[in-house]
């Protein structure tokens, strides 16, 4: 027999099978970026006996119960003023006793000693504060010391901390400026 | 003797389609390639609280998962917030095992760089929260990310 030439084979529904496919994949797809607020954990400690003792006027306490009411340093506060304080309470003032004590460090990268302050932010949250709470809490802290590490990447190098691309000026940035968060273990106040 | 041709009557000419396949292939393998199929199944709805001060989480093969949240399937489960370590529910206990079989799926070098992310939802209780991070502390999973979406804090 023959050979017949080959029938053409209609592509017209080439464009259709094609489309249901991106359809699906469009439909499954998600481009969502994993982002969050990182912190790093004490270590654990085998002892609970020998607290290290750390003077009153160093220690910024916040406190939120489970009416996620917050107590800034004895006094009931909001969230909005959260920020502020923390950045007032950091910022060294080194002649005034209501402020933390400051100390001087040598910042390797700047080959010079610099006045930090020695004050730490002690978070301490109930058993029945929300999630949502504490994130908030946990933002306003973050944006905080992120204000101080941009006024001090203002003041050495001139731009913002975020835009730095020097590991050396940011490992500066990051020595000078600690994000010193300690948080207390949560007591069951409340009783939930 | 008019300048402007009178379109009337000539209809418009079919337009050629033959590439319109290319071009959804091309559309298609750009969705090929960036899509992410879910490896877990949830079992926990996260609704995630925001924030402003958020920061990209890199490396995702160095990062794993723990979702905390009230059941989908309410009527079973209850509404209480569990927790979710791969495709199952766990309990505290779990999880220092977890970080362990985690650690060992990880190349050695790669071991110290493994963030925890905890996917946790807005309404849930700190307490199980503090237990989880108990949990990581005692386990040497000391990097951690509370993962939220961008955007105005939830609080007022």
């Amino acid at each position: 027999m023959a050979r017949k030439a080959a029938p053409e084979i209609n592509a017209g529904s080439m464009a259709d099978i094609a489309f249901l496919l991106l359809i699906f994949f469009l439909v499954t797809t998600t481009m969502d970026v994993d982002t969050g607020i990182t912190r790093k954990l004490p270590p654990p400690v085998e002892d609970t006996e020998d607290d290290i003792d750390v003077k009153d006027r160093n220690v910024l306490k916040i406190l939120v119960n489970n009416q996620d009411r917050l107590l800034i340093d004895g006094k009931p506060g909001d969230i909005s003023q959260l920020r502020y304080k923390v950045i007032d309470f950091i910022t060294p003032h080194p002649e005034n006793p209501e402020y933390p004590e400051v100390t001087s460090k040598y910042i390797e990268q700047l080959k010079t000693e610099i006045v930090v302050s020695k004050g730490i932010i002690s978070l301490k949250n109930d058993r029945g504060t929300s999630y949502d709470m504490y994130i908030a809490v946990q933002n306003e802290l973050a944006a905080a010391f992120n204000e101080l590490k941009d006024r001090f990447s203002m003041d050495q190098y001139g731009m913002k901390y975020s835009v730095l691309i020097d590991k050396d000026k940011i490992d500066a940035v990051n020595a000078a400026v600690p994000v010193a968060i300690s948080e207390a273990e949560p007591e069951d106040i409340g009783g939930n | 003797m008019s300048k402007f041709k009178t379109k009337q009557g000539k209809g418009s000419p079919a337009i050629n389609t033959s590439s319109l396949p290319d071009i959804i292939f091309m559309l298609l393998f750009f969705f090929m390639v960036t899509t992410v199929m879910r490896e877990v199944t949830l079992k926990v709805k996260t609704k995630l609280p925001q924030a402003t001060e958020v920061q990209k989480l890199e490396k995702k093969s160095l990062v794993s998962y723990i979702y905390i949240g009230p059941p989908t399937k309410s009527a079973l489960y209850g509404t209480n917030s569990r927790i979710q370590l791969n495709d199952t529910f766990a309990t505290v206990d779990d999880i220092q095992e977890f970080v362990a079989k985690e650690r060992e799926d990880r190349d050695e070098a790669d071991r110290k760089f493994i963030t925890t992310s905890l996917k946790v939802d807005g309404l849930t209780k700190m307490g199980i929260v503090t237990d989880v991070k108990q949990e990581l502390r005692k386990a040497g999973a000391l990097k951690i990310n509370y993962s939220t979406r961008k955007g105005k804090s939830n609080q007022k």
